[in-house]
């Protein structure tokens, strides 16, 4: 270890010791006095250090003998975690004051798990990856079962920690094979070993097991099952944080490891990236169809556009983990404005997860209806929203890597998904009229709603400029 | 005067954005003020328009008023009009105000109804101005939603379904032209159309799945076209949509659609699957002009039997567009010709039609043709206008109806006789329908007693109809208007096809015959 090491892991060395920080004064400090300032403290954190990476200058760095890899593929990653979890903590904070869970550990429990999505998306090392996985997943099991006094929540803790942990020791079994043919744990090592796409027989077994443990940690069916109930029995500002940056760091975790590890055996790995995604796609689209429950129903939508980003993945080219790049970054934003939104329904002051109750809400609040159709239509991939512009690259790289079929099974999948999308539009703008939701949402919320529903509207013009960064990135993955 | 095609795209969404943020309330006040401006602003996009028309060369075969513009990496804003577009974006500018003027009888949610109508003419006008393939989808999807809100807000008693199965059919046929347009993209390169005409695509017979495909990729990426032209345009037997959208659409959206929409399939067929697949064209197209026929035979008979004026002209519809198809897939120049030229018949045609019977619906608050009957009685004027329309349906000489329907029969006749024999019975069906359709609503005594107080039609609803008896009859007796306009177009359209159908034959002789 040298200075030069520190240098390049300095973001993830300051959100740690802000952690700790954050933790030990708000402990013999004010405790929960003090929730509210570690809210708004931790947010402005994770928000600077989006900043900061995001303006840091380009190329890539190895530290720790290659444990640690800081290139433009990590940084857009962390950037858009940072952001999105900034902006979550910050919409999460009315909500749990509503309804007396405003805890100091909150935030820093969010604080540690960013951290190990920041680890995760840059580990260069399989001892690397898994630490960072299992520090992103112990805080999300505990931020899952936030309200203790629910049996809900804790049911979804429970159940979130078991399948969790299952599929870690999944994970951890593909690692150990891998090491012990390929005999090193980093990536570069791996990747030495294969010679001219000859995985041999112990390295596949161990890819096919660290893919599994990956699927399992973006909700790729057919290991998606503990999706629904774990964003079911959450508090709702937990699972709209689970539906933004951890997807976004499972995903960016998946295409580093097949790239980077076993870049070299596409073949192998793509079979199973299809395949996934495939399923994901159908299953999310399909198994949708019957949810009555808002957050069930985003549950399934994210499978299924997991499933999506995975098509990109799938083509095994820089086209398509640029594609998976964008893909990420406009589903985030559009989980951002829509969780705004579902925070907010609520009747009388108790929350409302039944999507009829919408009926006839754009009579009641026409401005806040217009946004989150805006969003769903976004959600379906029907242009000209943002949502289709993530799509079209997913299929263009597909179809570049002569993927025709996975293409073509992706728009069909996704014509099933917009059914229930249109369902919640329907809704709202034709529906049966019932007694009207009555939240009054604060200020952040509109402005997270309005905003993510105009960048869908206003991304037509060049998406904000994001396809190039993406490029750089999915460039700098594959070099 | 560069960006005039630019400016008559987004004039609409401008003024739509401006009641978005400007209008506020639900007074009638309010409701009157938003049409006001959005009729200003359809007639001011028709004004502008016309200068595109007037400095528009026929001879000039090329794309005229381009502008280019980067957009997303790869993908350009680019816009133009040749022959086969341009008439139909006057239509479109010269129907919105039309359209907008049959809204006056909405009280509900006006300022919206307003937006949305608003909104779908520069959808409608990018998607025949629109020189980018993936432009073109953009625009062309993005319709979906404006005409699922309308249907699905404002329209009868079924929106729901009706808003469902429109929205989802029509998704369903154009996503598989979206894989296709991106094959395409990666095949050629580029996305611009101008070079995708030019850009010859494989066409070597190929098996897959153990079916050997004629015309191979050609032939596969016309079959993606076509699901979602046929679903849009609709050709039978994907035309289930149509009438239950049409029943269930209030009156300016059944005229938006039935005029305008209906268009996009016929000239997206006229835009990429002629030009660009033409093997695969020649492959399809004896297939395509048999489905042609039975739409004509069947769809009139299916209209002979409805009960509701609404669906019968939305069967009609599809009827008329069956001779588009046919025009288009004889693949001669009277065809081509024919096929537009029926294209903006049936737009006046049909937009006077459900004009038509919006005005009895707002009346009587119903469609059932038995709910009526010896209206002439009452309302004189109303029945002069129908009969003009039920005449110039059926292809009376001297309306617009005709010239389109005498054009594509004949060239049928050159292509497959027997076609333009069973298309040819089809006419006496429409005969059939239309002057029975006439007879029951217009003829035989006043009897119901709710028909007792009709009133004639009133001086907005015959203004309304105005400009479309002038344009129907105008186009009845005069079409050299219309066909030295397009004319250098589609015969150069023509020439092409033929030169990359003889370029493809010469080459491969063992590819492909026409079955």
């Amino acid at each position: 270890m040298n200075s030069g090491d520190i240098n390049i892991i300095l973001p993830e060395i300051f959100l740690a010791v802000f952690a700790m920080a954050a933790l030990m004064f708000a402990v013999y400090g004010g405790k929960d006095r003090l929730a509210g300032l570690m809210f708004w403290a931790t947010a402005g954190v994770l928000f600077l250090l989006g900043a900061w990476i995001g303006l840091a200058p380009a190329g890539s760095d190895v530290a720790f003998n290659g444990a640690f890899v800081n290139d433009e593929f990590g940084r857009f990653a962390k950037v858009v975690m940072l952001w999105a979890s900034a902006v979550m903590l910050l919409l999460s904070r009315q909500y749990l004051e509503k309804h007396n869970l405003l805890k100091f550990e909150f935030p820093i429990l969010i604080a540690l798990a960013v951290l190990g999505m920041m680890l995760m998306v840059s580990a260069g090392d399989l001892m690397a990856l898994y630490m960072g996985l299992e520090l992103q997943s112990l805080s999300l099991y505990v931020v899952a079962s936030f309200r203790r006094d629910s049996v809900r929540s804790t049911e979804a803790g429970l159940k979130y920690f078991v399948l969790g942990a299952l599929s870690s020791g999944i994970l951890l079994y593909g690692a150990s094979l891998v090491y012990g043919f390929a005999g090193t744990t980093n990536f570069a090592g791996i990747a030495s070993t294969i010679h001219e796409g000859d995985l041999g027989f112990g390295l596949l077994f161990g890819l096919v097991f660290l893919s599994v443990g990956m699927a399992f940690k973006i909700s790729a069916a057919p290991f998606h099952m503990w999706t629904p109930d774990v964003y079911e029995g959450s508090p709702t500002p937990v699972t709209g944080f689970f539906a933004t940056a951890p997807k976004m760091a499972a995903a960016a975790l998946f295409a580093r490891v097949v790239h980077d590890a076993f870049g070299g055996a596409v073949a192998d790995w793509q079979q199973i990236v299809a395949f996934l995604a495939v399923v994901s796609m159908f299953l999310g689209s399909i198994a949708a169809i019957g949810q009555s429950n808002i957050k069930r129903l985003m549950a399934f939508s994210s499978i299924a556009h997991m499933g999506f980003a995975l098509v990109g993945l799938a083509s095994g080219t820089e086209d398509g983990v640029a594609a998976l790049l964008i893909y990420m970054a406009i589903y985030v934003t559009m989980n951002i404005g829509v969780f705004a939104f579902i925070l907010n329904m609520e009747r009388e002051g108790r929350p409302i997860t039944d999507i009829k109750s919408l009926g006839m809400y754009s009579k009641v609040e026409p401005a806040r209806a217009a946004a989150i159709s805006a969003l769903m239509f976004s959600l379906a991939g029907i242009p000209p929203l943002a949502g289709f512009f993530g799509k079209l690259y997913v299929l263009q790289a597909a179809v570049d890597a002569g993927l025709a079929w996975l293409a073509i099974a992706g728009v069909i999948a996704s014509v099933i998904g917009a059914f229930y999308y249109l369902r919640i539009i329907r809704h709202i703008y034709f529906g049966d009229e019932v007694d009207a939701l009555d939240g009054v949402m604060p200020v952040m919320h509109k402005m997270a709603l309005y905003g993510a529903a105009l960048i869908m509207v206003v991304g037509v013009v060049n998406l904000f400029g994001v396809q190039p960064i993406a490029a750089d990135a999915a460039a700098s993955l594959l070099k | 005067m560069d960006n005039v095609l630019s400016l008559v795209i987004f004039l609409p969404s401008l003024a739509a954005l401006i009641l978005m943020v400007v209008l506020r309330g639900e007074d009638a006040a309010a409701q009157r003020n938003a049409k006001v401006l959005a009729l200003v602003a359809t007639l001011a996009t028709f004004l502008i328009s016309m200068p595109v028309l007037i400095n528009f060369d026929p001879l000039d075969t090329s794309f005229q008023f381009v502008e280019e513009y980067d957009w997303i990496a790869g993908l350009k804003y680019k816009v133009g009009v040749d022959g086969i577009s341009i008439l139909f974006v006057m239509l479109t500018t010269f129907l919105m105000p039309i359209v907008i003027g049959a809204c006056w009888s909405v009280t509900h949610r006006v300022k919206e109804y307003m937006i949305m109508f608003l909104v779908l003419e520069t959808l409608m006008l990018g998607v025949f101005c629109a020189l980018d393939l993936i432009l073109f989808y953009v625009i062309f999807e993005a319709g979906l939603i404006p005409m699922f809100l309308i249907v699905g807000i404002w329209g009868g008693k079924d929106r729901v379904y009706a808003a469902f199965k429109f929205f989802l059919y029509t998704l369903l046929g154009s996503v598989l032209m979206l894989v296709a347009m991106i094959y395409m993209w990666f095949d050629a390169g580029t996305t611009d159309i101008a070079a995708l005409m030019q850009h010859q695509f494989a066409s070597k017979d190929m098996v897959i799945l153990g079916v050997s495909v004629v015309g191979g990729i050609q032939t596969l990426l016309f079959l993606a076209f076509f699901a979602s032209f046929a679903v849009k345009m609709p050709m039978w037997p994907v035309h289930t949509w149509l009438p239950d959208a049409h029943v269930q659409a209030p009156t300016a959206g059944s005229v938006v659609l039935a005029a305008i929409l209906l268009k996009m399939g016929g000239y997206g067929f006229l835009r990429f699957s002629l030009p660009m697949f033409p093997v695969g064209a020649e492959v399809m197209a004896n297939f395509l002009l048999w489905l042609s026929a039975i739409a004509i035979v069947y769809t009139s008979l299916v209209a002979l039997v409805q009960e509701d004026m609404k669906k019968l002209i939305a069967y009609s519809s599809v009827a008329h567009m069956g001779f588009v198809t046919m025009g288009i897939f004889a693949l001669n120049q009277q065809g081509l010709d024919g096929a537009i030229y029926q294209m903006l018949s049936h737009g006046f045609i049909s937009a006077a039609l459900f004009l038509a019977v919006g005005v009895i619906y707002d009346r009587m608050h119903t469609r059932e043709i038995d709910a009526y009957g010896g209206l002439v009685i009452r309302m004189p004027v109303y029945a002069a206008v129908f009969m003009l329309f039920t005449m110039a349906n059926v292809g009376l000489p001297g309306t617009s109806g005709f010239v389109g329907e005498f054009l594509t029969l004949t060239a049928v006749f050159q292509a497959n006789t027997w076609v333009a024999f069973v298309a040819t019975t089809g006419v006496i069906f429409s005969a059939g329908y239309a002057l029975w359709l006439y007879r029951r609503v217009i003829f035989g005594d006043l009897i119901k007693g709710s028909l007792k107080g009709i009133l004639d039609m009133d001086t907005r609803e015959k203004m309304l109809m105005a400009p479309l008896i002038v344009m129907t009859i105008l186009l009845g007796v005069y079409p050299a208007l219309i066909l030295d306009l397009i004319g250098p177009s589609t015969s150069a359209l023509l020439e092409n096809v033929n030169t990359a159908q003889g370029l493809v034959s010469d080459t491969a002789p063992q590819a492909p015959a026409a079955h």
